[in-house]
């Protein structure tokens, strides 16, 4: 079957390099980018730092083609609207709108929504942050210098967005339910170094602590956790983690769980593949089902996920990433090439904790899976090909040893 | 093809170097390095994998 008419639903990183690497595959028919956000295609990335911090326009965040324009890819646009079904079949998509986009290939993109806390929707001064709007929304308010901003949930979001307030020398306290910052991503031990962090940088760190209540009359005035203590605050950042968004694809006849389940080359379904925050798929190099909220997964896997649509199930290669993240707090920059779980094996293999300029490895099953790195990008970026190759743990251990003497 | 980075963006991320690490170098100093600044056609797809990987788009490529 021809590949005439191909329509991208999400028009985000992941959106736009499908559409980028279906041009560089020499697809010359239509592509229309579907997105539900008034914007072009920006970079997140910023929005808890730079960006944030009044330190850059919220322009500079326009997503770039490499080696040209984006106007160059031929887009046709469908910004400010929402998919809302998805007719296998008959092959098309829904709009809000009513009306029903047709296509030969779909690519489906369309991300990850952050979570609320239940019971604040009615309270100005309470956020999310994912967006160019959620993010001039913060920014205004730290503007109004608060006297005191709470981050709700210490992931990275909640990790950057505390950096940023601290550099603009607004009071931070963060609450996390679990032991330690970034544990479901780093595991306890690391998660405890990036806690003295952002202790040694004046913000008042509350772990094991959950929220009972966020109060106030029209705008957030208190905090409540369940230890008792009451805060006031002027400002809560909320940052409890994304869920995909598959609202839009239920009774589609994809299987969505925890996102748009994928077979190793990103399909989906005949002439569908899906990428980015909202796509599940089996990394055969891990072993494991995963779906990455990652920015550099979004471009690998859109890219990707374009190549096995124009490829066709016979020809279609499975995507084997090593996942990579940064994550910049403060002066330091956090890298993880790899997995990292609580459950793993961890060892610190060059530089010190103390110092916060260190890399350590990660093992799962006498495997190294992953290697973080606090400012060391890289031995980050050298040691990332140990993870590609399935190196032992011993082996793994045994060669950073072997460079740290050379 | 004429590689050009702006390093007032670039914060040694080191995506380039994974990516083509034949024009890009980031040292244990965290500054990155370009090999080639005119590197030949065959790195083009390289290259461009790494303008596209870089987390602060700073690297642009000229012709």
């Amino acid at each position: 079957m021809g590949l005439d008419n191909i329509v991208i639903v999400g028009a985000s990183l992941a959106g736009l390099r499908a559409a980028e690497e279906l041009r560089t595959l020499g697809h010359a028919g239509r592509i229309t980018l579907v997105g539900d956000e008034p914007h072009r295609p920006y970079d997140r990335p910023p929005l808890s730092k730079q960006v944030l911090a009044g330190m850059k326009p919220p322009e500079s965040t326009a997503l770039m083609v490499a080696g040209g324009s984006i106007d160059d890819l031929d887009l046709d646009w469908r910004l400010g609207e929402s998919a809302t079904g998805l007719d296998l079949g008959a092959r098309s998509v829904l709009l809000a709108g009513g009306e029903q986009l047709p296509y030969d290939g779909l690519v489906i993109a369309t991300g990850a929504s952050p979570k609320r806390l239940p019971g604040t929707d009615h309270l100005d001064g309470v956020h999310t942050l994912r967006t160019l709007d959620d993010c001039a929304a913060i920014r205004s308010a730290l503007v109004a210098s608060p006297g005191r901003v709470a981050v709700v949930g210490a992931g990275f979001i909640g990790a950057e967005v505390a950096a940023t307030c601290r550099g603009l020398g607004i009071a931070v306290s963060m609450i996390e339910a679990l032991p330690v910052p970034l544990e479901r991503g780093l595991g306890p031990a690391m998660g405890a170094v990036v806690a003295d962090l952002h202790r040694d940088h004046g913000v008042d760190v509350r772990l094991g602590v959950g929220v009972v209540l966020i109060e106030g009359g029209d705008r957030v005035e208190q905090i409540r956790l369940t230890d008792g203590t009451v805060l006031d605050v002027d400002l809560v950042v909320i940052g409890i983690g994304v869920g995909p968004n598959t609202d839009w694809l239920e009774g589609s006849g994809l299987t969505i769980d925890n996102g748009v389940l994928c077979d190793a080359t990103c399909a989906a379904a005949p002439g569908v593949v899906a990428a980015g925050d909202v796509a599940r798929w089996p990394n055969h190099r891990f072993g494991e089902v995963m779906r990455v909220e990652h920015w550099d997964n979004a471009i690998a896997m859109g890219t990707h996920a374009a190549r096995t649509l124009v490829a066709g199930p016979a020809a279609a290669e499975p995507y084997e990433p090593v996942p990579w993240f940064w994550s910049d707090q403060y002066d330091r920059k956090i890298q993880l090439a790899g997995r990292a779980g609580p459950d793993d094996t961890v060892a610190v293999v060059s530089g010190s904790t103390d110092d916060r300029r260190f890399v350590a490895f990660y093992g799962r099953a006498g495997r190294l899976v992953g290697v973080l790195g606090m400012s060391q990008p890289a031995k980050v970026m050298r040691w990332r090909s140990l993870v590609e190759q399935a190196t032992t743990w011993d082996a793994a251990l045994a060669a950073a040893a072997q460079e740290a003497e050379a | 093809m004429r590689v050009v980075v702006d390093y007032d963006l670039c914060e040694s991320n080191a995506l380039c170097m994974a990516a083509a690490p034949e024009v890009f170098e980031v040292r244990d100093d965290d500054f990155l390095y370009v090999l080639q600044d005119e590197p030949s056609e065959d790195l083009r797809d390289k290259v461009e994998e790494a303008a596209r990987r870089c987390p602060k788009q700073a690297i642009t490529i000229e012709g």
